[in-house]
């Protein structure tokens, strides 16, 4: 091999023309150093990857911690059955925080499921290229506004609103907040559930059109039964968004907790509360401290329990194209 | 136009004095500004099967399309002339696609089975248009897979998905959806062009067979194809059609010098 390769050198000066085979073999024993550091590369990029799920252990790791503490000092039957929150009493039943949670999500679900969906067949099925590509861009910017001044948007503009339709609603209540987490959660199921669409082979369209379907058919039995799992996922995800949205529900839907289901209701959400705890004066080692960990855990595995769901269903759901 | 609404809802065959199933007259198509299509005109018969040759680019694809008007997709399209389908002419503003396409079913070029079960895949045109029942369903769906020379098969497998059977079977699954319509014309783009020669050889008997209830047209670029399967037999070039003759006359007694280069392979 090395008597080629001086061969080929002899020949390039020899002739005067350029060798490519001499000049790319130049080229390589100066890469030698170069692919040292192709070696490193990986563990770098791996200890990358580490960081986030070292945080996320570390996350998990503290919360089990000071969640032991607190249940050392409430019992945990005590915590999930009991029906009044008033940690300054010292009353910690979790389950009106979880109640307000729901209450908020399940109005942001219904909001945002139709919304989201229909806007995803339009901009998928319906749209020109050029609506399409001028309404996108715009829905993804709704995603980007601060939750906060939508938290705003929703006392000081939604919450007189719904007051002149229901005349007893109080100012902090349950269905302002969930209406506007719903408006923003809407971006996220329409932008994600139009990709799902959008993934949707031409091919399947044609064949539906071709058998008579009109444009609603099409859209209704063909598409969106195709781009099922990945609609469910974006459902999911975003009412994952809901259950843990703060700054709205902080805002608009006040700090009641209370065990109800009626959205005209003032509520505390465990995000709220987490705020409310968190901003105010609690000292560091006492019992409210240690509460904020309880309930920050159980916001974890509800959120953890709908990602495994929207896994399962999806799953379930898939049709292979 | 009443009368002719009521000849759009009858679901009897048609029995006309004419013998062709569409009359294709001084059709122009334009993609944008690029006229692809100039100057069709073209009966196609009745009961027969008519195959369009001509090679990559020549405005086959386009014109069997203008057929069903699934041309129409692709949103810049403009057509002028006149295509008479049972003496009304589908390109008139009042004619409803949704019908046509009904009468006219298309099979493609990649089969395209929907990510559904066999049996939905079959069912899905009947149930559209409203067919609801499930023992008339059942019927339809064995019957169209009969005819489509598939039911032996899968009628153990209706109810699996229909991506997995093999890509010829898949397209005759996709030719016993367009049966499960009960339509009268049946488009063929290209439809064994994806195919390994056996399933081929039996989509090509399956045409044979299907001429009997159904005018059947179909795209080709494979010219043996063509002589082997149809009556008559149109060479497109370049948006023109060339000559337009029966299959043997055409491939044996060329007219045009065009069509003669091409089918003794000195072009295409």
């Amino acid at each position: 091999m090395k008597g080629v390769y001086v061969m080929s050198r002899i020949s390039a000066t020899s002739s005067q023309t350029v060798n490519v085979r001499s000049l790319l073999d130049e080229k390589r024993s100066k890469k030698l150093k170069v692919r040292k550091l192709e070696n490193i590369i990986p563990y770098l990029l791996l200890l990358c990857a580490l960081v986030s799920i070292l945080t996320t252990a570390g996350i998990l790791f503290t919360l089990l911690r000071e969640t032991v503490g607190f249940f050392s000092e409430v019992s945990i039957i005590e915590f999930y059955t009991g029906t009044n929150w008033s940690p300054w009493s010292g009353d910690f039943g979790v389950l009106p925080l979880i109640s307000g949670t729901l209450l908020i999500t399940v109005i942001a679900t219904v909001v945002a499921v139709p919304l989201g969906l229909m806007s995803a067949i339009f901009l998928s099925e319906y749209a020109s290229e050029s609506v399409r590509k001028t309404i996108k861009p715009i829905l993804e910017i709704l995603a980007g506004i601060p939750t906060v001044v939508y938290g705003f948007f929703a006392l000081t503009f939604v919450t007189p609103i719904l007051q002149s339709i229901i005349p007893e609603l109080s100012i902090f209540n349950a269905l302002s907040g969930g209406v506007v987490v719903g408006i923003m959660i809407v971006p996220m199921v329409a932008s994600l559930s139009e990709d799902a669409m959008n993934a949707v082979p031409n091919s399947l369209r044609e064949g539906a059109y071709a058998l008579g379907g009109t444009r609603l058919e099409v859209a209704i039995k063909v598409v969106v039964p195709a781009a099922l799992s990945g609609i469910i996922a974006a459902v999911v995800l975003a009412i994952s968004r809901a259950i843990g949205e703060t700054m709205i529900v902080t805002i608009a839907a006040g700090a009641t907790p209370s065990l109800t289901m009626n959205p005209t209701d003032s509520v505390q959400t465990m995000t709220a509360f987490i705020v409310q705890a968190a901003t105010g004066d609690t000292t560091f080692g006492s019992i409210i401290y240690y509460s904020l960990y309880a309930v920050g855990i159980t916001l974890f595995v509800l959120t953890m329990i709908m990602n495994l769901l929207s896994q399962y269903i999806s799953r379930k759901f898939r049709e292979e194209y | 136009m009443i009368e002719m609404e009521k000849q759009s809802v009858n679901p009897v065959k048609e029995e006309t004095a004419s013998s062709n199933i569409f009359e294709v007259q001084d059709l122009n198509l334009w993609y944008g500004d690029d006229q692809a299509l100039y100057e069709i005109n073209m009966d196609i018969p009745k009961y027969q099967v008519t195959a369009i040759i001509g090679p990559s680019g020549c405005g086959k694809s386009t014109f069997i399309k203008t057929l069903n008007r699934m041309v129409e997709m692709v949103p810049s399209v403009k057509t002028t002339g006149a295509i008479n389908y049972g003496d009304q002419n589908i390109y008139e503003e009042k004619y409803r696609v949704e019908d046509l396409r009904m009468k006219v079913g298309m099979v493609f070029q990649k089969p395209n089975p929907f990510p559904k079960s066999v049996y939905e895949n079959v069912a899905y045109g009947p149930k559209i248009h409203g067919i609801k029942d499930k023992k008339t369903l059942d019927q339809i769906v064995e019957r169209s897979l009969r005819g489509a020379a598939i039911w032996d098969e899968v009628k153990d497998r209706l109810n699996e998905n229909a991506f997995g059977l093999s890509g010829g079977q898949q397209q005759r699954v996709c030719i016993a959806r367009a049966l499960a319509v009960e339509p009268d014309v049946i488009l063929m783009d290209e439809p064994t062009s994806a195919l390994d020669p056996i399933s081929t050889s039996k989509v090509e008997e399956l045409i044979q067979e299907l001429k009997k209830e159904y005018s059947i047209v179909i795209v080709t670029h494979n010219m043996q194809q063509a002589a082997r399967i149809s009556d008559r037999t149109g060479f497109f070039l370049n948006g023109e059609l060339v000559e337009y003759a029966n299959t043997n006359q055409l491939f044996q007694t060329p007219t045009d010098k065009r069509t003669e280069d091409y089918i003794t392979g000195r072009f295409g």
